[in-house]
């Protein structure tokens, strides 16, 4: 998921340091900063820059100060206290860690736990209720809901299907803001993701165009088939 | 309510999700859809959640995302599985 992420995270630092200078280090880290992956990791481990967009001190207790970072996705955690600990002078390193957000997924009511599952499921596959289970596997939608959205007509969503790009004509609605460049899911008025695609126009230039190509499709989510095909085929 | 209303309020539902505040340009004021094809997503059945669908999974702490990915495909019989985001690697 390549969407900013939240945590909420304890750093225990190796001596103590003044508080308005723990503060004063805290603040620079935000905003780009360069990072190379630790050792262990699962990526390739060159100078990356990651950006910072905010960080919290939510409680100082030393030796622990306990943060809440907004990153970009991508961002060693372990290794931005690490680094903290290393301008400071006086070392630090990650003790715990928890996820707060990862693009629109919160610690909110859809947040369930392996327990909750498996009960859900106990009580689908043995009563025949499929309520609990209903809660807990929620529409894929949700997983896009963070996107810009293009909302297309009925006539276009089996075109995308089949790899077509979206053009002007097939556009019911859109969000406003869209700029060129951004990921987009284009949604069917039922709200049916189609497909994760690239706007090649900014909303302002897509409203005062009448037809070509607008959104590069980039990954299909929906089957063939379900929407009826209506474009014609040449040379018939 | 008919079925394109009910759409547009499951994409406002989203937004308010995911708690995005921009507001939508209508194109087509006229634009429908039809009853024929498709379904509002909250109205998929268990058989197509567990092909189109999305846990806000908490993980327990220890086992690895992989690995939980791989008792969830067991528990749900699933062949395809994926997750969002790791935490820690292996």
């Amino acid at each position: 998921m390549l969407s900013s992420k939240e945590y909420v995270a304890v750093m225990q630092l190796h001596r103590e340091v003044p508080e308005d200078k723990l503060r004063k280090v805290i603040k620079e880290f935000v905003g780009r900063i360069y990072q190379k992956p630790p050792v262990r990791s699962s990526v390739k481990k060159s100078l990356r820059i990651k950006t910072i967009f905010d960080i919290e001190v939510l409680e100082i207790d030393y030796p622990f100060v306990l943060m809440r970072i907004h990153c970009e996705h991508g961002t060693y955690v372990r290794k931005l206290i690490h680094d903290i600990g290393e301008i400071l002078g006086v070392g630090a390193h990650m003790r715990e860690l928890r996820r707060i957000r990862t693009g629109p997924f919160k610690e909110d009511s859809t947040l369930r736990t392996m327990h909750e599952l498996s009960e859900a499921l106990y009580i689908y596959r043995e009563l025949g209720d499929e309520s609990k289970l209903k809660e807990v596997i929620l529409p894929m939608e949700y997983g896009i809901s963070h996107l810009p959205k293009v909302v297309i007509l009925d006539g276009a969503v089996e075109a995308i299907t089949h790899g077509a790009d979206l053009a002007v004509p097939g556009i019911a609605m859109l969000h406003e803001g869209i700029r060129r460049g951004d990921t987009v899911a284009i949604l069917t008025l039922k709200g049916e993701l189609v497909a994760i695609g690239q706007a090649l126009r900014a909303t302002e230039e897509i409203i005062q165009m009448n037809k070509g190509i607008v959104v590069k499709t980039k990954r299909v989510l929906m089957p063939r088939g379900v929407y009826p095909r209506m474009w014609k085929r040449k040379g018939r | 309510m008919d079925v394109t209303s009910k759409g547009i309020e499951f994409i406002q539902k989203l937004d308010e999700f995911a708690g995005i505040k921009r507001k939508f340009i209508v194109r087509r004021e006229d634009a429908s859809t039809s009853e024929d094809y498709g379904k509002i997503p909250y109205e998929r059945s268990i058989k197509e959640l567990l092909r189109f669908g999305i846990i806000n999974l908490d993980k327990p702490p220890g086992p690895t995302s992989h690995e939980v990915v791989a008792w969830i495909k067991k528990l749900l019989n699933l062949r395809r599985a994926g997750h969002g985001g790791t935490l820690e690697p292996l």
